[in-house]
């Protein structure tokens, strides 16, 4: 059955499925470490402490400290997965992150919960707008979200597999599931989810659920929509893109600033082939404040019935 | 560890601070005054102290060193051609074009740097990471750190020292080099450390303070950190003077990144020949 006709209703945050898949990972492989900076519980990395504690690191409220010594660990052969929240462990760690990890390309991955707008009601200080912009501009770094529980633990489980930095976000909030446990991604490359003639829609993370449903509601007004999960921004699926510089008119959606996420990347192409118009659907380079997670979306415009209006306005051009 | 004299070793330092002198001159760029301030430790570390093979640099039971106070790599790529992990004549290329001698550390481009540093403050928490790491494989090698006290500054210093003290990495020996000057002024004037040594035993390290400039106290508290396995990381304060064994260039924060010219440098080489006064 096609994502398109699927009824959709059970839901649990990408976080817990980073929680779960570190551990499957970290048995198989004794060099996966976990480095906390304390928020282990609300990183899901709590199973990870107790069933590997020689492989399980806790620095205490001191993220500088933990990228540098996931770095540490990293030369001698780790491979580290630093857990945080979105907006500390891009922000805060940052420098750290170019100078101890990327610059010397060591394989140490940051793996972040809260993504987006997702830490709702925890207000704009712990909303992440600008953390996945902020690492893709960062040389050698790979920065990833998956859209539901079964894709999330593919890609965690990819990240670990490849060698390099990567920056992997997850939403805090339950996030329908989308895909079959069984669905193979792989990163830096686009998924599918449907192919289509009149406009293109792509999404990552959490709106990926609703370019989905915004795709089905144009579909039954006879609108043909192409699809694509863009899980990975960085490094960018650029053939993906271009493929769809033959509809040429292009939404994209993201829970993040229209400024240097998805849509900029997008965009990036885009302009570089020299044909298609871009519409970005986003955080509006606002910061957010406590308010549930759907009203955040609508503040913003990410809605399913805005990326309709939008779709119907880009197809009257 | 070699077995190698303190006579030896004096000789050393004066071939570390010629080395420096020499390759900071022909780059016309970098920093004389922490090199020579940490010239002796690393002559230590690197012709007595660690177990290292310049022929293998990436052995994994070798002894790592971290450079946080990245800026003085003069002194350590110093180390590095002396012991035979670059040709000597590497030194030459100092901060040019495709040289592995960057003008600070890069693990990538340079055999026999552990860990990329340049941004102060950072190094302790990857010495950590290398300690800890060791800890857990249950390795008998050790992590050697080198500070500047100016970068003692940085908070995530305190946030490594801490963490250290918790894995109790008796592996891990940290160096301070407290010559008393940062770019601005005196560290005094900019921003008090304090007393370094007191900071670090209360965060739980061993600490002690001996004279940077004296092989022999050196070489003394070494051996003393080497059979100390009791599950706390060591941390020396060094009394050093900025610019050591160059005249003009002592207690001066005036060289901390800048290279002599012609007159300076056979000046200063004149004097580093006569060894430390």
């Amino acid at each position: 059955m096609s994502l398109m006709e699927k009824d959709i209703p059970v839901k649990k945050a990408t976080r817990e499925a980073f929680g779960d898949e570190i551990v499957r990972l970290g048995k198989k492989n004794k060099s996966i470490y976990v480095v906390d900076i304390d928020i282990g519980k609300s990183c899901k990395t709590t199973e990870f402490a107790k069933q590997l504690p020689n492989q399980h690191v806790n620095v205490g409220i001191a993220e500088q400290n933990g990228a540098g010594l996931a770095a540490g660990l990293a030369t001698t052969g780790k491979i580290p997965f630093v857990s945080t929240y979105a907006v500390f462990g891009s922000l805060r760690m940052a420098e750290q992150i170019r100078q101890e990890i990327c610059y010397p390309n060591l394989n140490v991955k940051i793996a972040c919960s809260h993504g987006g707008l997702t830490p709702a009601n925890d207000g704009a200080s712990h909303q992440s707008i600008e953390d996945m912009g902020v690492l893709r501009t960062i040389p050698n770094m790979t920065v990833i979200m998956g859209a539901d529980y079964n894709s999330t633990r593919k890609l965690v489980e990819q990240a670990a597999e490849m060698y390099g930095p990567v920056y992997l976000r997850f939403t805090r909030d339950t996030v329908p599931f989308l895909y079959d446990e069984n669905e193979e991604f792989t990163i830096g490359k686009a998924k599918q989810i449907k192919d289509g003639e009149d406009i293109a829609i792509i999404a990552n993370g959490d709106t990926v659920y609703l370019a989905l449903e915004a795709a089905k509601q144009l579909e039954k007004e006879g609108i043909s929509v192409k699809l694509l999960d863009m899980h990975t921004i960085k490094p960018l699926d650029r053939e993906a893109v271009a493929d769809c510089l033959n509809i040429g008119k292009i939404i994209t959606v993201e829970d993040h600033n229209i400024l240097n996420g998805l849509g900029s990347a997008v965009c990036e192409v885009v302009a570089e082939e020299g044909k298609g118009i871009v519409r970005r659907i986003g955080v509006q380079d606002q910061f957010g404040q406590s308010a549930p997670y759907e009203k955040l979306l609508e503040l913003n415009g990410i809605t399913i019935e805005n990326i309709v209006t939008t779709a119907k306005n880009l197809l009257k051009n | 560890m070699k077995v190698v004299g303190i006579e030896e070793l004096k000789q050393k330092a004066i071939e570390m601070r010629k080395t420096a002198l020499t390759m900071i001159h022909e780059a016309q760029s970098g920093h004389p005054g922490g090199s020579l301030s940490a010239a002796d430790v690393v002559t230590a570390l690197y012709f007595r102290e660690m177990n290292i093979d310049p022929n293998n640099p990436q052995w994994e039971d070798r002894d790592r060193f971290v450079l946080s106070k990245g800026h003085v790599c003069p002194i350590q790529y110093s180390a590095l051609a002396l012991r035979g992990y670059v040709p000597y004549d590497t030194i030459y290329t100092l901060r040019k074009y495709g040289s592995p001698f960057q003008g600070h550390p890069d693990m990538k481009k340079c055999p026999g740097i552990d860990i990329s540093t340049g941004s102060l403050g950072q190094g302790l928490s990857c010495a950590v990471g290398m300690a800890l790491g060791g800890k857990r494989d249950l390795k008998t090698y050790r992590v050697f750190a080198m500070l500047g006290d100016g970068e003692c500054q940085e908070g995530q210093i305190w946030e490594a020292a801490q963490s250290a003290v918790k894995y109790q990495l008796d592996n891990l020996v940290v160096f301070v080099d407290d010559n008393g000057l940062q770019i601005d002024g005196t560290t005094d004037e900019i921003m008090p450390n304090q007393d370094l040594e007191k900071k670090f035993q209360a965060f739980g390290f061993e600490t002690k303070r001996i004279n940077g400039h004296s092989m022999e106290e050196i070489v003394e508290t070494l051996d003393d950190i080497r059979v100390a396995k009791n599950g706390k990381p060591k941390c020396v304060v060094l009394n050093t003077v900025k610019g050591k064994g160059v005249s003009f260039m002592e207690h001066s924060c005036g060289w901390h990144g800048v290279a002599p010219n012609d007159g300076e440098y056979l000046t200063a080489i004149e004097e580093v020949i006569g060894g430390l006064k």
